[in-house]
């Protein structure tokens, strides 16, 4: 609301006569306020960029530049070489086809299961279920850790990618069903009692008319549920093995084991870390609209 | 569980006409089952048995919850998760109140900036840990050089037993405040415009309007918002695991640190069950003592309105 912003400016100074004031003070104001704003936006969003800037910095910076005092931002040569030793060893690109695989399946499976959940609890109104989804909300990784390694050790999945994909349905099951849940709470439930008394069935209702509107609240649960699963670490420091390791995994090894240098580290982390970065760029509508309407449900 | 609800708000008696809705619940009950329900409750039997890997298990009752008092590494981290948390729950919620309200205002790029200021929180936590670990080095790193612009010595961040659990709570902080952002955000967006513009007639201070229109119209999601990250911070798990371990010494080991370390490290498979099920009862009773306190202000406001 631009009504607030032109405030601030007024209020700081006490004025309680606003509304006889002359034009051009009105319009000093008006400046002022968006210097102020600008001002504030930039304090706000200047922890994240330059976090991210300086990111980008240690990661194409060579050894020398990255020791030196004081520090240097953009430095006179840059070491791409930092990202092809990544690309090329450590078997970077066996670990992002784990991750893609570990995510895309997680994710897709729990879209198939938890969408028509979310409908189903939102349109029973069954509240009991939802404690169950909030109980895995709020238990701590690793509490299903520990019992379910023992059942994949039985079972003689470890070794395999099975183990992470399964576990991976802990984080993204339950951001997909509460995302849904929320979101068919909120949409008309009166244009599915229509469809009903035209003789629709349940599934076909949910089919037609249920599932077409939720198509936004479906695009934030995936996007969600793909970023949650891509960063998981939890799960993936325990249950991967050499061959079956997530990204997160593998730069948390580099970190332990095979080299100190700064740069290819960072260039590690930013290629990791790169594609869920790209997606909140281009995706944070679909975030920001999910998150208002499951908030605004649960207010 | 379709039981008859006297606010039934469709206006259509639920026992006619509805259709069944278990077919669509089903699968997702039966995968709940599998990875959610079947973990904890094997957990629940882990934990009374004397469990060690590789070695034949005992049944012992209580007994490994009997060890925890006088685990002082146990107690240790109970205190830590504790500081941890509160800092990490108000920190975020006093800059992402302050975010939203920015963000609530119209400038251009306003969508961009947003995104920009939600990549934190979006962002791998492996992955942003590793850079804060070399920001914080004593010698090299970025922030006791910013620090000495302005005048500060420098400090030894998560190197110190004193200045580490503030340390990650700052990266907390910088990670996780674009949520309570989005959450106040979306609270601001359904306040409606009359309230501000009789308040500007009457005079009203951007300060004054803040307090008295804005701040309680948002309290419901300052609550939400409050609640989910106080779930987080108390799980909290990847930055203190990749930046510091836990150490120096203990001095950063919260209880999701120790449950890793007895359950992984030792693996002391009963115990650590044990610990999973006394961790998850204290986050229960702290969201409970959350909501409780929510509901109190419910009732104080309806009476104060009455």
């Amino acid at each position: 609301m631009s009504l607030i912003g032109h405030s601030n400016t007024a209020g700081r100074r006490g004025s309680h006569r606003r509304a006889q004031q002359g034009g051009f003070r009105v319009t000093l104001r008006k400046v002022a306020g968006k210097i102020g704003l600008a001002f504030a936006v930039f304090l706000i969003v200047s922890p994240a960029i330059l976090f991210f800037i300086w990111m980008i910095s240690l990661s194409i910076k060579y050894e020398i530049d990255n020791a030196s005092y004081p520090p240097i931002l953009i430095p006179d040569r840059f070491a791409w070489e930092n990202y092809k030793a990544v690309l090329t060893s450590n078997r970077f690109i066996q670990y992002f086809f784990n991750t893609l695989i570990v995510t895309g399946s997680a994710t897709l499976f729990a879209l198939v299961v938890g969408v028509p959940a979310g409908y189903g609890i939102a349109r029973m109104r069954a509240h009991k279920a939802a404690i169950v989804i909030l109980i895995a909300r709020i238990t701590p990784g690793l509490s299903y850790l520990i019992p379910l390694f023992l059942a994949f050790q039985w079972l003689g999945l470890l070794g395999t990618l099975a183990p992470q994909i399964i576990i991976h349905l802990v984080v993204t099951v339950p951001i997909v069903i509460w995302i849904m849940i929320g979101f068919f709470e909120t949409t008309p439930i009166e244009l599915e009692e229509a469809a009903r008394l035209d003789g629709a069935g349940a599934w076909q209702v949910f089919r037609h008319v249920a599932l077409p509107i939720a198509r936004p609240g479906i695009a934030v649960a995936f996007i969600l549920a793909v970023i949650f699963s891509w960063n998981n670490f939890v799960f993936g420091i325990v249950l991967a093995g050499r061959e079956t390791r997530t990204l997160p995994v593998a730069v948390y090894n580099m970190i332990s084991f095979d080299q100190l240098s700064w740069g290819p580290l960072a260039a590690a982390a930013l290629l990791v870390t790169a594609p869920v970065l790209l997606l909140t760029i281009f995706a944070q509508r679909q975030i920001v609209a999910g998150l208002t309407a499951g908030a605004v449900k649960g207010g | 569980m379709r039981e008859p609800r006297r606010d039934n708000s469709t206006g259509l008696p639920q026992r006619w006409g509805a259709p069944s809705y278990w077919p669509f619940v089903l699968p997702a009950m039966f995968i709940v089952l599998a990875v959610i329900v079947f973990p904890w409750i094997f957990t629940v039997w882990m934990s009374l048995h004397e469990w060690k890997v590789g070695q034949p298990t005992i049944f012992v009752g209580l007994f490994n919850y009997l060890r925890m008092p006088k685990d002082p590494r146990f107690v240790e981290a109970i205190w830590h998760t504790l500081l941890y948390t509160a800092l990490s729950v108000i920190l975020p919620l006093f800059f992402g109140t302050l975010a939203a309200v920015v963000f609530h205002q119209k400038f251009p790029l306003r969508g961009f900036m947003r995104g920009l200021y939600i990549m934190p929180m979006m962002a791998t936590p492996v992955a942003i840990a590793l850079v804060w670990t070399m920001m914080f080095h004593p010698q090299l790193g970025v922030l006791n050089y910013l620090l000495s612009l302005v005048g500060i010595p420098p400090q030894l961040w998560v190197f110190h037993p004193g200045s580490v659990i503030p340390s990650l709570v700052m990266v907390e902080t910088w990670q996780w405040s674009p949520l309570v952002m989005l959450i106040v955000l979306g609270g601001l967006a359904a306040i409606p415009t009359e309230p501000y513009e009789s308040a500007l007639i009457d005079g009203a201070s951007f300060w004054q309007m803040f307090r008295f229109i804005t701040l309680p119209l948002i309290t419901p999601f300052l609550f939400i918002a409050g609640m989910i990250r106080l779930i987080d911070a108390l799980k909290s798990f990847d930055i203190i695991f990749a930046i510091t371990q836990g150490g120096p010494g203990n001095a950063s080991e919260t209880i999701n640190l120790y449950l890793y370390s007895v359950a992984f490290v030792y693996y002391d498979i009963g115990y650590g069950s044990a610990i999973a099920l006394v961790f998850f009862v204290l986050i229960v009773v702290l969201a409970a003592v959350m909501l409780q306190m929510r509901q109190r202000m419910h009732w104080n406001e309806a009476m104060g309105g009455a």
